[in-house]
């Protein structure tokens, strides 16, 4: 998607990621989730709105970094820094071989067969987990301490989730410029007929979804040391919060989009946070009820409503391609 | 010198259906040919089991001396055979330009040849055989907005931008619109000569492919009926049997 | 693990015991499966929020019992409450999704998963509930295993629902038009069946058939509000087994999933008994996946 203001509005953003947590400090945790979600519905949109594979899975790869990057630094003997920098990477390389792994066998499956396949992916890693002693079972892991006042962990994290998040959004900005971008639209649109030009079309979709695995070992081995416990199903494999977000933040926004998963994840989070406190108990039936209802009456998300409304705003698609 | 493409003996049944039966013909390098055939003689099967869609049970297809029989569909593509369908297929949520973009072979279709933006060449390549389809006026528009004709040319323009050896072609003029159709005749005409592509077409009008080809195979329950010049084929009475309808 | 199998081999009487277990649960989720494939069939959506509909089943069941009610009253009430959730559901939810990819009602009926989940844990707390049904336990062969006689009751109580439902599909006018719409929707229409009407039936009738089947669960083993996720995908691979309209292919494989579970369970830990469930939907859509790898579909 390009909008011609787009610079103006990447400024915009950048300023507000830098500057948000000063401004409002008593809110820099919700800040830190805000990023760390708006990484997650971009990650997720690289096979679900890119390449047309809804995956409802990809909490797998999120969890498995968190449970990675806490192993990591219980076993490794590293002093925090360090021995989460290494976390971070080790679960984020687990996560991509997974990726590889799985994702050369599932990814065969058409539409929504691979959608349950990723479901049931996500929910037995949890179940996995929750039995597994050495991953501390159904008591989950505690990440070590952060080695500073409570105060300034939650500021280290709004910039490290705001950090990646803005180089994800450029590297995918990119990507989606170059004709790697245009086959896995083209698989999204045809696959067999990107076969049928000779497309190599299950090594670019394991090869996305990998990129989207390592991303998200990254996203979860910060995560679970921000919020203080891995939990099995609460937190690692939390197919019904963060696995379903993810989902729901690229459909709000606009799937197959550059910016609809960022602004989808925004006004997510910023709604969810506004129900959080105003409806006490309910704040969970709420949230499937919102679920249901961007489902049923805004599947095509804001951007794909704003480009049917105004469709002169928007120049043609240049994607991959100077202007003459 | 062997022919370009070469069948031998292809049959290929469908549970107790038999759609293809001991079929051997050629494709020399540079013709066009035709192949004709009532429906439901076998004739989009054997492109099938050309291109790799499903494997014949018997016999050896052999493309430019190499065997091909059991490579997969998009190994197959990537020899420069190429097949075009009845329905047309081409990336609808995409612009006529990005459509050429992807098709183009020779920027590479491998991991790290594809992580770069569409290069200058490309785009040149690309603008200029969609004017040469008449549809550079139309080639930032999103592909689902073509009408069906102009999508069938647009899947013309992306099958020479992989700059095949040899276009397979199912039906170019079936659903378009009649005045259209010398249009596309021309330009497939063309591309032969101008290109040294190699047609292998598939055609129901008969004046079409009377005009087309040089040489024509004709298909009537799975086997091959009859082969010759047009002239010659349009007066055989196997020929005119087999689509009136007689055995 | 290995001394677990060891075990087996050592107490013939346990495979028994599994066995019986396993296929008296298989049954129920049998009847599970063969409302998903109704629902898969003839309104081409896979329903991901039918384990909650039986969980649901369970809870008002279990809320009979706390007013006084004998939990048996909680088959018939269930079946009814949820036939006029699942009717309003479609009206509300289903009839708006179930036109347009499949994604988007596979996503719908997740979020209505996730919605039922959330109020039933509001409502009834999230504490694993039964009923009590007062029946007691069998001893055969020597005390060495033990049937529950209310598992025994609900394995037959499902194979009872199984038969009133395909009754009621061959026979009622209702179920002939279900069974026309599910073969070809636009000549159903045609011959002037309100085919919104059938749809919406058809998934009152499914989630009734769930809550009956929850009933049932109330009362022989038990229900939580986050474990319906599990019964749905059971019903999903017992669907994708069998294949759509395929009677005996659903009650064979239904049967054949109870005990596999119950072994696996028994072998790997019953910890692990869930993650095998999701485990095993997992090999078998990669199984399908390869086998239709051969003969699959190409463009025209």
């Amino acid at each position: 998607m390009t909008l011609r203001r787009q610079p103006l509005l990447m400024l915009a953003v950048a300023a507000a990621g830098v500057a948000l947590p000063f401004v409002i400090p008593d809110y820099r945790a919700q800040i830190a989730m805000l990023w760390a979600l708006v990484i997650m519905a971009q990650t997720w949109d690289i096979t679900g709105g890119q390449t047309g594979y809804n995956s409802f899975g990809n909490i797998l790869f999120f969890g498995v970094g968190m449970y990675a990057s806490v192993v990591v630094q219980r076993d490794v003997g590293l002093d925090y820094f360090p021995g989460l920098v290494l976390g971070m990477v080790v679960g984020a390389g687990i996560a991509a071989a997974l990726a590889v792994l799985l994702g050369s066998m599932i990814l065969r499956m058409r539409g929504h067969y691979f959608a349950i396949a990723t479901l049931g992916l996500g929910i037995a890693a949890g179940e996995i987990a929750g039995g597994w002693d050495y991953l501390g079972a159904g008591s989950g892991l505690s990440p070590p301490l952060f080695p500073a006042p409570p105060g300034t962990a939650n500021l280290f994290f709004a910039y490290l989730f705001f950090g990646l998040a803005a180089l994800v959004f450029v590297l995918l900005a990119a990507l989606y410029r170059t004709r790697f971008g245009l086959a896995l639209n083209a698989i999204r649109d045809n696959e067999d007929k990107a076969e049928a030009m000779g497309l190599h079309t299950g090594v670019y979709k394991v090869t996305a979804w990998t990129m989207a695995a390592f991303v998200l070992g990254l996203v979860g081995g910060a995560m679970g040391n921000m919020l203080g416990f891995v939990d099995p199903r609460d937190t690692a494999f939390a197919g019904a919060t963060f696995g379903v977000w993810m989902v729901l933040m690229a459909i709000l926004g606009g799937k197959g989009t550059l910016w609809g998963p960022v602004l989808g994840a925004v006004i997510f989070h910023i709604t969810q946070e506004l129900l959080w406190t105003h409806l006490l108990g309910w704040q969970r039936v709420a949230l499937g009820v919102i679920i249901v209802g961007i489902v049923v009456f805004f599947p095509q998300g804001i951007l794909g409503w704003a480009r049917t409304r105004w469709p002169a705003r928007h120049e043609p698609r240049e994607q991959g391609s100077e202007r003459a | 010198m062997s022919a370009q493409l070469a069948i031998q003996g292809a049959t290929k049944h469908f549970g107790g259906i038999t759609a293809n039966e001991d079929i051997s013909l050629e494709v020399p390098e540079g013709r066009v040919i035709g192949l004709i055939g009532p429906n439901g003689s076998g004739k989009s099967t054997l492109f099938n089991s050309i291109v790799g869609y499903h494997p014949v049970d018997g016999g050896s297809i052999r493309f430019e001396g190499r065997e091909i029989t059991r490579l997969r569909t998009a190994e197959i593509a990537r020899l420069g055979l190429i097949r075009t369908f009845q329905q047309t297929h081409v990336f609808v949520r995409m612009t006529g330009l990005q459509n050429m973009a992807i098709s183009d072979a020779e920027a590479g279709h491998g991991l790290f040849r594809l992580m770069r933006p569409v290069s200058a060449e490309t785009r040149e390549r690309a603008e200029a055989l969609l004017a040469f389809c008449g549809l550079y006026g139309k080639r930032h528009l999103m592909a689902g907005e073509l009408s069906f004709g102009q999508r069938k040319l647009l899947e013309l323009a992306m099958a020479l931008m992989v700059r095949p050896r040899m276009l397979l072609l199912d039906e170019p003029t079936a659903g378009i619109n009649p005045t259209l159709i010398n249009g596309v005749i021309e330009r497939l005409q063309r591309a032969n000569r101008e290109f040294g592509v190699t047609l292998f077409v598939i055609e129901h009008n008969m004046r079409v492919i009377m005009s087309l080809a040089e040489h024509i195979h004709c298909l009537a329950h799975g086997r091959l009926l009859a082969s010759g010049p047009p002239e010659a084929l349009r007066n055989d009475q196997r020929v005119i049997d087999a689509y009136l309808g007689a055995r | 693990m290995a001394a677990n199998v060891a075990l087996l081999g050592e107490a013939p009487f346990l495979i028994l015991q599994l066995l019986l277990d396993g296929l008296m649960i298989g049954a129920i989720f049998a009847v599970a499966a063969y409302g998903m494939a109704l629902v898969w069939g003839v309104m081409n959506v896979i329903n991901v929020v039918q384990g909650e509909f039986v969980m649901l089943g369970g809870f008002i069941t279990y809320q009979l019992t706390l007013w006084g009610v004998s939990p048996l009253w909680g088959v018939p009430v269930a079946a009814i409450v949820l036939y006029f959730i699942g009717a309003s559901l479609h009206h509300v939810v289903i009839r708006r999704v179930a036109d347009r990819d499949m994604f988007i009602s596979l996503l719908a009926t997740f979020g209505l998963s996730i919605l039922l989940q959330q109020l039933m844990n509001q409502i009834w707390g999230g504490d694993v509930r039964t009923a009590q049904s007062g029946l007691g336990t069998w001893f055969l062969l020597d005390y060495t295993v033990t049937v529950s006689q209310m598992k025994v009751a609900a394995c037959g109580g499902a194979i009872a629902i199984g038969g009133v439902l395909i009754l009621f599909l061959k026979r009622s006018r209702l179920g002939q038009a279900i069974r026309a719409t599910a073969q070809n929707p636009r000549a159903a229409r045609i011959l002037g069946i309100d085919t919104n009407r059938v749809f919406a039936a058809t998934y009152g009738i499914n989630a009734a058939l769930c809550g009956a089947a929850g009933a049932l669960v109330v009362m022989a083993y038990s229900v939580h509000p986050y474990i319906g996720l599990p019964y749905t995908v059971r019903s999903f691979m017992i669907v994708i087994v069998a294949g759509l309209g395929n009677l005996p292919g659903v009650i064979v494989a239904g049967l054949g999933l109870g005990a596999a579970e119950n072994f696996a369970g028994f072998i790997l830990g019953v910890q692990y008994q869930v993650a095998f469930v999701f485990i095993l939907l997992v090999v078998i859509l990669v199984i399908r996946s390869s086998l239709l790898q051969r003969r699959r579909q190409f463009l025209k």
